[in-house]
């Protein structure tokens, strides 16, 4: 393992015992002129060293507005944070004040978007958009922090990053931009990085590539990793658990194996039905029926009620919690957890 | 709702007509090898010619009746291009194109008017595609303002109607307005003005993967439930290999503005030749976690190489495992390669065309990988890569 | 801003062996909901498109209710000036009015604002110098519009040569200060009327729309819309008027708004500096302009026709203001 990156910092810090992130029943509202829309209703997840959540949804079902909540980028007003808590090495963030708080950002954790393009200044070379996070933070000298952006542009496999540190942004392709990305957020060593939908932009050949990056580079620094997602696939590959969204709540929450193999909510089964099967060629799709939900108008009881095929009574009326999943014996699944009436059920389903 | 194409053809003057029915199986659009190049150049008042992107260079294909063709390939591979210009929205540079035996590439004025009938599209992003001024009765009753021997002035409302019926949406929804509607249910809008014609074709560009994943398959059942009902030959262009192989009958796979293999879905997906199709189906994720130890995934190297400037010889050989010296002097033709037999035996464009055997050649591959990153360390040299 | 989109559960269109059946039961229940929800749809319906939302968001503006108001009595003030006051604005009584000051007593009569210096009343000057103002700001704004809206249009659709050749004669208009330009324009003629006014300023004011126009066109041109219409087999007047223009209108109706304000203050300014109207025709900048011979001993003289103007000028500008915030979808 390569140090260099570290003499400028402090020894890093004893890794935390407890979970790096907590989340606790978070709530984010918009104020738009139609009315206020719930984008995110009582979330619950957390994250330790070393581990991979995923947080998987669609549009609109709240996990990118977490994500943005949780680094505080969340632009306030429209959006309020009405409850909720996020702990970061048991602090709440949201009670903290405004310095305290920016110093967590970008050094304890990172964000990686989506479109690297747009993330990165165009006018300025990436070498020096890199090594300005020495600069700002460690007020590391201009040589060096050349050095050290050259050293980060090498580690997430940038070809000839020596002779590539002093172009721009648009001279690299859509892969090798979201590495530099990667690399800003590495450049601190943050405990934690949030990914949202790192890979979402890019060709499946460089998808593979760079998923195979994040994943390696989280294990050498033993990072906390939130991956948001709406690909089932990218999922399987790399995460340790998952929390599935649906309207601003989380439905269901899984070990992966698990996850795949035994869905417990209707909607993680509709979605991994969804996915076109061999078998099934020239048949039609399993598919969802209806729409997601309007933020504006979630229905009430449980909000998938209206698309779920196992809906009763019960569903229109009474909001789910997210019970605990066991065997028909009783025995506790760890980290299981439906908010569905009929969990029982969809458990067995096949 | 009148399923018969054939009935309101007759409408149409003689000259401009593609009257003559092709049966199922037989080739209704053939398509030999086009070529379609921008042109890179210097200078406001002289212009001067610079260099060209080579955005599909050399490509053929026929399309049967009935069938669906799909057609993947990673960004910069010409795949959208190659739809432009089949719908006539870019002019080709070379090469033909002919619907049911005509040339069409070079068509204008009433002769083109009428190729618009038959070749329909289904545009990627159903936020974008639709005229947000326009209600969607306006947008879907268009074709039929622009093509008026198709439906009577007085039975448009109506064939709006049907339409919208025929896609799954509520024909009440005829005076709304496109942002009224979901991406999905936009998406449907957008369907129901490609079949407004009676169009024969359909070109769909991607016309999920803006969608959401539990509303894809929706889109997906009705795009395959119209084929059937209306006898219809899709060319489905996608970066999701899954929906492809779902959906297609044939599938052709391009990498920088070629043909590198087509076949039937099983011979491109059991049976694949082409060391790119190999590595483009290994590099997709499966969507099942115990995948993950099992799988032999093939990474590749650097990136795709700019269009402006493509690699001499086989265009794929800066990032393949396989290439030799042959590779960068000598073309490899689209065929069917002689040495292979059974399924293997499709068309595929590389010299030492082969079936992968898993886990085979990760030594080999490690040979053939450092080789191309030292080539791919040059390129990174030489600057810009493809925007 | 989220959609409304609650409306799928239609599904009457038999689908050969699909499942949907199976959720017969569901579907009652979505139809229920679909009818709770439908109302609340059409009570939104009217108010859905761009203009309807604008629409919507400048009622509820104060900005705009204000200069609409003053822009609305300033219109009917150019029309039927005599509703507003009896005096003759032309009529000279230096022996009784010279200079004589404002009478507030005399509400809304001839004295009300006094009289200039050739006993002529200010208030009814004013009332019928609005009608000169407005005739060049309107006219000038319709002629640059629709010229420089064509300009635009033709250049940002075709592009190339056509979109060098018209580009490059914006860039030397560009070049020509409007108030210089007019200055030698209106020198040309002998008589110098509101028409020869109007005809100066619309001459040298199409290019900042035609700039404004061609930008909005090009971004539109792009649009997947724009492909889908060529697609169909569209033509050149269907695609410019039907799918482009409107898209492309907003911003040249936000610039046009506010540069009519400018072109108030320009026929303003070119009759102050004694180059746009004339004697008879009554006009503020005339008066401003005479006004300066007595501002030390009568200062009102200048105060009333120079106030008129300027809250003119704002109205209008503050009209586009509003107008703009309305139309962008960036701010919202």
């Amino acid at each position: 393992m390569t140090t260099a990156v570290d003499t400028t910092k402090p020894a890093r810090e004893a890794p935390y015992e407890g979970p790096l992130l907590d989340v606790r029943d978070l709530h984010v509202e918009f104020v738009t002129r139609d009315g206020v829309a719930r984008a995110v209703n009582g979330v619950n997840y957390s994250v330790r060293a070393g581990e991979t959540l995923a947080v998987l949804g669609e549009s609109g079902s709240g996990k990118s507005v977490t994500a943005q909540a949780i680094m505080g980028i969340l632009d306030m007003p429209p959006a309020r944070i009405p409850r909720g808590e996020i702990r970061f090495r048991g602090q709440d963030m949201l009670r903290m004040g405004r310095e305290e708080r920016r110093r967590i950002r970008g050094r304890k954790i990172a964000m990686i978007f989506q479109d690297a393009l747009s993330s990165l200044n165009p006018v300025l070379s990436v070498g020096f958009q890199l090594g300005e996070m020495f600069r700002a933070h460690h007020g590391t000298s201009r040589k060096e922090a050349k050095d050290k952006a050259i050293e980060l542009m090498e580690r997430v496999r940038i070809p000839a990053a020596k002779q590539r540190v002093n172009d721009y942004p648009h001279q690299f392709s859509g892969g090798m931009r979201q590495r530099i990305m990667i690399a800003m957020a590495l450049a601190l060593e943050p405990d934690l990085i949030i990914a949202d939908e790192p890979t979402t932009a890019l060709d499946v050949t460089v998808q593979a590539q760079v998923m195979d990056l994040l994943a390696e580079l989280q294990a050498e620094y033993h990072m906390g990793l939130i991956l948001i997602t709406h690909d089932l696939g990218v999922v399987a590959d790399v995460a340790d658990k998952i929390a599935v969204m649906y309207a601003g709540r989380i439905v269901e929450t899984a070990p992966v194996y698990e996850l795949y193999a035994r869905p417990a909510h209707p909607y993680t089964r509709g979605l991994l039905d969804s996915i076109p099967r061999l078998d099934q060629k020239g048949q039609e799709l399993y598919a969802i029926k209806g729409l997601p939900p309007n933020l504006l108008r979630i229905p009430k009881g449980c909000a998938f009620n209206p698309r779920c095929p196992r809906a009763q009574d019960v569903c229109r009326v009474e909001v789910p919690e997210l019970f605990p999943v066991t065997e028909d014996d009783g025995t506790a699944l760890a980290g299981r957890g439906s908010a569905c009436f009929f969990w029982k059920e969809t458990l067995h389903d096949r | 709702m009148t399923a018969n194409g054939a009935s309101a053809l007759g409408a149409v003057p003689e000259e401009v007509a593609f009257a003559q029915e092709v049966p199922r199986g037989e080739p209704i659009l053939e398509v030999l090898d086009l070529v379609k190049h921008f042109p890179l150049t210097q200078g406001i008042v002289f212009k001067k010619q610079v260099g060209a992107v080579k955005a599909v260079d050399g490509v053929s294909f026929d399309l049967m009746k009935g069938e669906t063709l799909g057609i993947v390939g990673e960004s910069g591979c010409g795949k959208s291009t190659l739809a432009k210009v089949l719908m006539n929205l870019e002019p080709a540079t070379g090469g033909s194109v002919r619907y049911k035996g005509e040339e069409i590439s070079r068509l204008s004025g009433a002769g083109l008017k009428a190729v618009r009938r038959n070749i329909q599209m289904v545009f990627q992003d159903p936020y974008t595609s639709l005229n947000p001024r326009m209600t969607v009765g306006d947008i879907i009753g268009e074709p039929f303002e622009i093509h008026p021997e198709v439906s009577p002035k007085g039975d448009r409302r109506k064939a709006v109607q049907d339409l919208l019926d025929v896609v799954g949406l509520n024909p009440e929804y005829i005076n709304r307005y496109p942002h009224q509607f979901s991406g999905g249910q936009r998406q449907r809008i957008g369907i129901a003005r490609g079949l407004a014609l009676k169009p024969e074709v359909i070109i769909c560009d991607e016309p999920v993967s803006a969608l959401d994943v539990s509303v894809q398959a929706q889109v997906i059942n009705l795009l395959e439930q119209l084929q059937g009902e209306f006898n219809l030959s899709y060319m489905f262009i996608a970066h999701d290999l899954s929906i492809v192989r779902h959906i297609s009958d044939r599938v052709g796979v391009m990498y920088l503005g070629r043909m590198v293999e087509i076949g039937s879905d099983a011979e491109i997906y059991d049976h694949a030749t082409h060391p790119y199709t190999q590595a483009l189906l290994s590099a997709v994720p499966v969507p099942d976690p115990t995948a993950r130890e099992s799988r032999d995934r093939i990474v590749l190297t650097g990136d795709v190489p700019s269009p402006a400037n493509p690699p001499s010889g086989c265009r794929f050989r800066t990032r393949c495992w396989k290439a030799q010296e042959r590779c960068a002097v000598e073309v490899p033709l689209l065929a069917a390669p002689s040495w292979l037999d059974g399924p293997a035996r499709h068309e595929s464009a590389c010299h030492f065309a082969a079936e992968r055997e898993v886990g085979q050649s990760a030594a080999e591959r490690e040979v053939g990988q450092s080789a191309a990153e030292r080539e791919n360390g040059q390129n990174g040299q030489g600057g810009t890569g493809p925007g | 801003m989220p959609d409304i989109h609650d409306e799928d559960s239609y599904e009457p269109h038999p689908k050969p062996g699909v499942s949907h059946l199976d959720y017969a039961g569901e579907q009652g229940m979505a139809v229920e909901q679909e009818t709770l929800v439908e109302s609340d749809v059409v009570k939104r319906e009217e108010a859905r498109s761009l203009w309807g939302d604008a629409w919507r968001d400048l009622r509820r503006r104060p900005i705009f209710l204000i200069s609409a108001v003053l822009i609305l009595l300033l219109v009917i003030m150019a029309i039927f000036p005599w509703a507003f006051t009896d005096a003759d604005p032309r009529k000279a009584d230096l022996v009784h009015n010279y200079l004589k000051r404002p009478d507030w007593t005399d509400f809304f009569g001839a004295g009300w604002f006094g009289y200039d210096g050739q006993g002529r009343s200010i208030y009814a000057r004013v009332v019928y110098g609005a009608r000169a103002s407005i005739t060049v700001g309107i006219c000038v704004t319709a002629a640059v519009t629709v010229l420089g809206g064509l300009a635009g249009m033709i250049a940002g659709y075709f592009g190339g040569g056509v979109d060098a050749v018209i580009s490059r004669i914006i860039d030397i208009f560009f070049g020509i200060p409007l108030l210089l330009g007019a200055l030698v324009l209106l020198n040309a003629f002998s008589t110098r009327t509101v028409w020869s006014v109007v005809v100066a300023l619309g001459f040298l004011g199409w290019t900042q729309i035609a700039r404004v126009m061609r930008g909005a066109v090009l971004t539109v041109k792009q649009s997947d819309y724009v492909v889908a219409g060529r697609a169909l087999g569209a033509g050149t007047g269907r695609l410019m008027f039907r799918h482009i223009l409107p898209n492309a209108i907003a911003p040249v109706i936000v610039v046009a708004t506010i540069a009519l304000g400018g072109y108030i203050a320009t026929e303003a300014t070119l009759s102050f500096l004694g180059i746009g109207l004339q004697d008879p025709t009554i006009s503020w900048g005339i008066d401003i302009s005479s006004a300066q011979k007595v501002i030390r001993t009568a200062p009102y003289v200048l105060f009333f026709p120079a106030a008129a103007l300027s809250v003119t000028v704002l109205a209008f500008i503050m009209l586009g203001d509003a107008v703009r915030d309305a139309l962008d979808p960036k701010l919202r």
